[in-house]
């Protein structure tokens, strides 16, 4: 072996041993950011939640109120996930397939909702659909607000996870369809539903997450009135003000419950969509 | 004939349905803003609580951004370059701040910061005030912004593959040569996407700082609280002018976007 070969060589071991000492810190730091960061928060959450007993826990989510609120948010946050799903399918099309002056001007606009502070969201909204509304139409403190203001902060999700797979879709599948007689409601069914389900899935879920856990946008325009327009997130913040930290966790485990149980399910969508691809 | 029909009703449905939830309302905050001149606007926007409501949100953001870029650089490091037990719980936990609500942040903050929580019992007899302070209001943005650049880092990582790493390590670069001169240059455009979007969550954070921040006036209001303490006590054109400034910063962010994103899906 010459000299030169030797030198190569010899260093190997020390920057493996280096290498392992960079793993070792960077999850190390990796896990205690996250340790102190999220998963203490929540430990303190549940551990508060179940202080006083399961009884004092379920009286606390079972509460005439309380479930009013839960069902309200569910409700709310499931017909916005079912207008997410058609108009943001509709809208992704369109931004792929369509073609008109001041589309990319349109693409940009869909991340508005995401870039705005959800409580100007609220504030929009009331300005156009508010008692002042110049338009004549007063929808504030109804459930219509909340719909409202639910559609608009989880607008950009199912538009940006369905259109990527769109671009990614040939169109020559389209027209095959088309040439071989297919209405354009069967290619639609057919040809574009399968390959988008899983993209449109995962979109929906993180709308619904969204809409479950909304709060900034729904404080100023339903007027947060207890068994109308009262949502979960609105009705701890309330617990909260009022110094019932234990009643205020309790609800807020369901919620985390319901965000665990959504990435979970976003998780199985991914796991399903790929498994062709693993092989 | 159909076919340009049902195109040009599609494309109407998209266009209404972005124009009435989007467009129409921040449409008539600008003309509301604007409506009796500049003058309103401006007085309401030197006010010096709003001010001071603004200072605060830059320096929190100022704060937060930078701790998550670098933390969302490691964590996706750590998930696509490393082999170790327990990633996917690693993957969920920083996903969960997207699924979760912020007042359900906000509220486990409060409790572990909290006089009688298990931190905050500690910083109570050190005499350090974390809760109705700016550090709660630190760590609870922190919070809520964490998934932002991990997320746009890991995808870019996973495409690039590590072959060019690998050749900088049999050509004798250290990891920290490698990662300065070959992994950092090639994420460049992700970490930026990546910084925008953590920036405009940390601007826009309303619930979980409503939480821990005790909204005093003048002192841990940031502009998301200010907007909505002018609209509690009938000062329509103080929460518009705020509103207005952080649109535009959210247009901003928008733009910066657009720019960006192009770039980033050609490194890939």
């Amino acid at each position: 072996m010459s000299p030169a070969s030797a030198a190569v060589v010899t260093p190997r071991p020390r920057r493996a041993s280096r290498d392992r000492t960079g793993t070792v810190l960077s999850l190390g730091y990796v896990t205690t950011f996250l340790t102190i960061m999220v998963a203490l928060p929540i430990a303190a959450l549940v551990w508060q939640a179940r202080s006083d007993g399961a009884q004092t826990f379920w009286d606390a989510i079972s509460s005439p109120q309380s479930v009013a609120a839960l069902k309200l948010t569910i409700g709310a946050s499931i017909a916005v996930s079912v207008v997410n799903a058609v108009l943001g399918t509709i809208t992704a099309w369109v931004l792929v397939r369509d073609d008109f002056r001041g589309k990319s001007l349109v693409n940009a606009i869909i991340d508005l909702p995401f870039a705005l502070p959800t409580i100007v969201a609220g504030l929009t909204l009331l300005a156009l659909y508010g008692p002042t509304s110049p338009i004549g139409v007063n929808v504030a403190y109804t459930k219509t607000a909340i719909v409202l203001a639910l559609m608009f902060v989880t607008l950009p999700f199912v538009v940006r996870t369905v259109q990527p797979v769109l671009q990614a879709l040939d169109p020559e599948l389209e027209e095959a369809a088309h040439s071989l007689g297919a209405s354009q409601p069967t290619t639609f069914r057919r040809v574009i539903f399968p390959n988008i389900t899983p993209a449109l899935l995962s979109g929906i879920a993180l709308a619904f997450a969204k809409a479950v856990g909304e709060f900034g946008s729904l404080v100023i325009i339903t007027g947060n009135l207890p068994f109308k327009t009262e949502v979960s997130s609105v009705y701890i913040f309330g617990r909260i003000e009022s110094g019932d930290s234990t009643a205020a966790a309790a609800v807020a485990v369901v919620l985390l419950m319901i965000s665990f149980l959504t990435l979970l399910s976003i998780g199985g969508i991914r796991y399903l969509a790929t498994r062709h691809d693993r092989g | 004939m159909g076919e340009v029909v049902s195109r040009l009703g599609l494309r109407l449905v998209a266009l209404g349905y972005l124009a009435v939830i989007l467009l129409g309302p921040l449409a008539i905050v600008f003309w509301r803003t604007f409506e009796h001149g500049l003058e309103p606007a401006w007085n309401a926007l030197t006010e010096p609580d709003t001010i001071h409501a603004f200072k605060l949100t830059l320096i929190i953001t100022a704060i937060a951004v930078p701790v998550n870029t670098v933390f969302g650089i490691v964590a996706a490091l750590a998930i696509v370059r490393m082999t170790f037990p327990g990633k996917s719980l690693l993957n969920a936990f920083i996903d969960l701040p997207l699924a979760l609500s912020p007042v359900v942040v906000g509220l486990s903050l409060f409790l572990l910061y909290g006089a009688n929580g298990w931190f905050g019992s500690w910083f109570d007899k050190h005499d350090i005030q974390i809760l109705f302070a700016l550090p709660a209001m630190v760590i609870a943005t922190i919070f809520v912004s964490i998934p932002f650049v991990a997320r746009e880092v890991v995808p870019t990582l996973q495409e690039i593959g590590d072959e060019q790493e690998q050749a900088a390590r049999t050509l004798g670069a250290s990891g920290w040569q490698t990662f300065w001169r070959i992994t950092l240059p090639s994420i460049r455009w992700a970490v930026i996407y990546g910084v925008i979007l953590t920036t405009a969550r940390c601007l826009g954070e309303y619930g979980a700082v409503a939480v821990v921040s005790g909204r005093l006036q003048g002192q841990t209001e940031t502009a998301t609280l200010r907007v909505q303490e002018s609209w509690e006590s009938f000062d329509l054109a103080g929460a518009y002018a705020i509103s207005i400034v952080l649109a535009l910063l959210a247009i901003l962010v928008l733009v910066a976007m657009t720019v960006i994103r192009p770039k980033e899906e050609r490194a890939t």
